[in-house]
């Protein structure tokens, strides 16, 4: 065999072992790589005991129409993912993409099964359109619901 | 063809003609997109003006990622060919690269910070391009590392290679886990989520950094070459 296609074959079977092993890696690191979990995911976590209640962790989801509850400072909202929900209680500023339906990401802990956010960060999504064409679609009925 | 254009001479021959013109062609597709992407272009109906960041944040990570790409296509032709041109190429790439990618992270925080309320999270897409960022610094650091730089190209084209792997982590980091970054709007498989309006700007972008890559790493090319024959002729002279 010329030296050439030697290199070739080590290079291919190098190349299948690095994708493999960077594949178990970020398949086991699942867990420490996502961002944060949806209220199903929690939900889950808490029934199987997976979860350490006394670690700070984050949440992710839709606000809840009709859910945001404001007492003085204090904030209380529900995130939901379509299938399941939890009441966010945070005490603080909320980003300016913060509404109805939009997505957002809350870092806290669980307490009492609300959470107990620090620090709320908007999410927005991959649609960019003009605003005259988002109205239109409303209008018309054809504006896709985030999640359904 | 590639056979052909692989002799540096005849390369630089061929370039001649068309480089001025590759010049050309990316300052005015530049020029019209930085004008539509921020005089002519509609504003987004959630993040109203600050959505303009995106006409230059999409294509700075777009070339950070293809030109690491790029990099290791070349790195492969020279570990397997051993052809001393594909290492010129790859070395001529790796600076630009390395600013491009870092613009990415800084652009991508600058628009995080009115948008999702922070500069900088560990999420799946911001650490997978912080990753390709830091690939690039070593590339550069070790093809230079030794006093001969041609002994650097080797280890320098491994690394190169190993970092391919990252490139699918950074694209599908998105759909993979959860991330505060948004999903793909444009190569996905229902077709762009983004306005007409808006995709033209951007299209108009990409062509024009795709031009300004190619002019740049011309540039390289070529002063690399000088390089190479200055050093060698240099150890001729003892």
């Amino acid at each position: 065999m010329n030296p050439k296609s030697q290199r070739l074959i080590i290079l291919f079977f190098f190349l299948t072992l690095l994708g493999l092993s960077t594949f178990l890696v970020l398949k086991s690191l699942e867990d420490n790589i996502v961002y944060f979990y949806s209220p199903t995911d929690i939900n889950e976590k808490i029934l199987s005991n997976e979860i350490d209640l006394s670690k700070r962790i984050r949440i992710g989801g839709l606000v809840k129409e009709n859910s945001i509850l404001k007492e003085g400072k204090k904030i209380s909202f529900k995130i939901h993912d379509g299938i399941d929900e939890i009441l966010v209680i945070y005490n603080g500023i909320l980003p300016d993409l913060f509404r109805e339906e939009q997505g957002v990401v809350a870092l806290g802990k669980i307490e009492n099964k609300n959470f107990s956010a620090i620090e709320i960060l908007a999410k927005h999504d991959e649609n960019y359109m003009p605003k005259e064409v988002s109205d239109m679609l409303k209008k018309n009925g054809k504006w896709k619901g985030k999640l359904n | 063809m590639i056979n052909y254009l692989a002799n540096p001479n005849r390369f630089l021959n061929f370039i001649k003609p068309i480089e001025f013109s590759i010049g050309v062609f990316s300052f005015l597709f530049i020029f019209i997109g930085l004008y539509l992407s921020l005089f002519n272009s509609p504003e987004d109906y959630q993040q109203g003006d600050t959505v303009r960041i995106m006409y230059i944040h999409v294509p700075f990570a777009w070339f950070a990622s293809f030109l690491y790409f790029s990099i290791s296509i070349a790195s492969i032709f020279f570990i397997i060919w051993k052809h001393p041109f594909a290492d010129i190429i790859a070395r001529s790439i790796a600076p630009l690269g390395l600013i491009f990618s870092i613009l990415t992270i800084l652009t991508g925080s600058l628009w995080g910070k009115p948008m999702w309320g922070t500069w900088w999270v560990w999420d799946a897409r911001l650490t997978s391009m912080l990753i390709l960022c830091l690939f690039y610094f070593a590339y550069i650091g070790i093809s230079n590392a030794f006093p001969r730089k041609i002994d650097g190209s080797k280890p320098a084209a491994i690394l190169a290679i190993v970092g391919m792997v990252n490139l699918p982590i950074i694209k599908f980091s998105v759909d993979w886990w959860n991330t505060l970054h948004q999903p793909a709007s444009i190569i996905r498989f229902d077709g762009p989520s983004i306005n007409q309006e808006m995709l033209l700007p951007l299209v108009i972008m990409l062509l024009g950094f795709l031009f300004m890559s190619i002019f740049i790493i011309l540039i390289n090319i070529k002063t690399n070459l000088i390089y190479k024959k200055y050093q060698s002729e240099i150890l001729k002279l003892g």
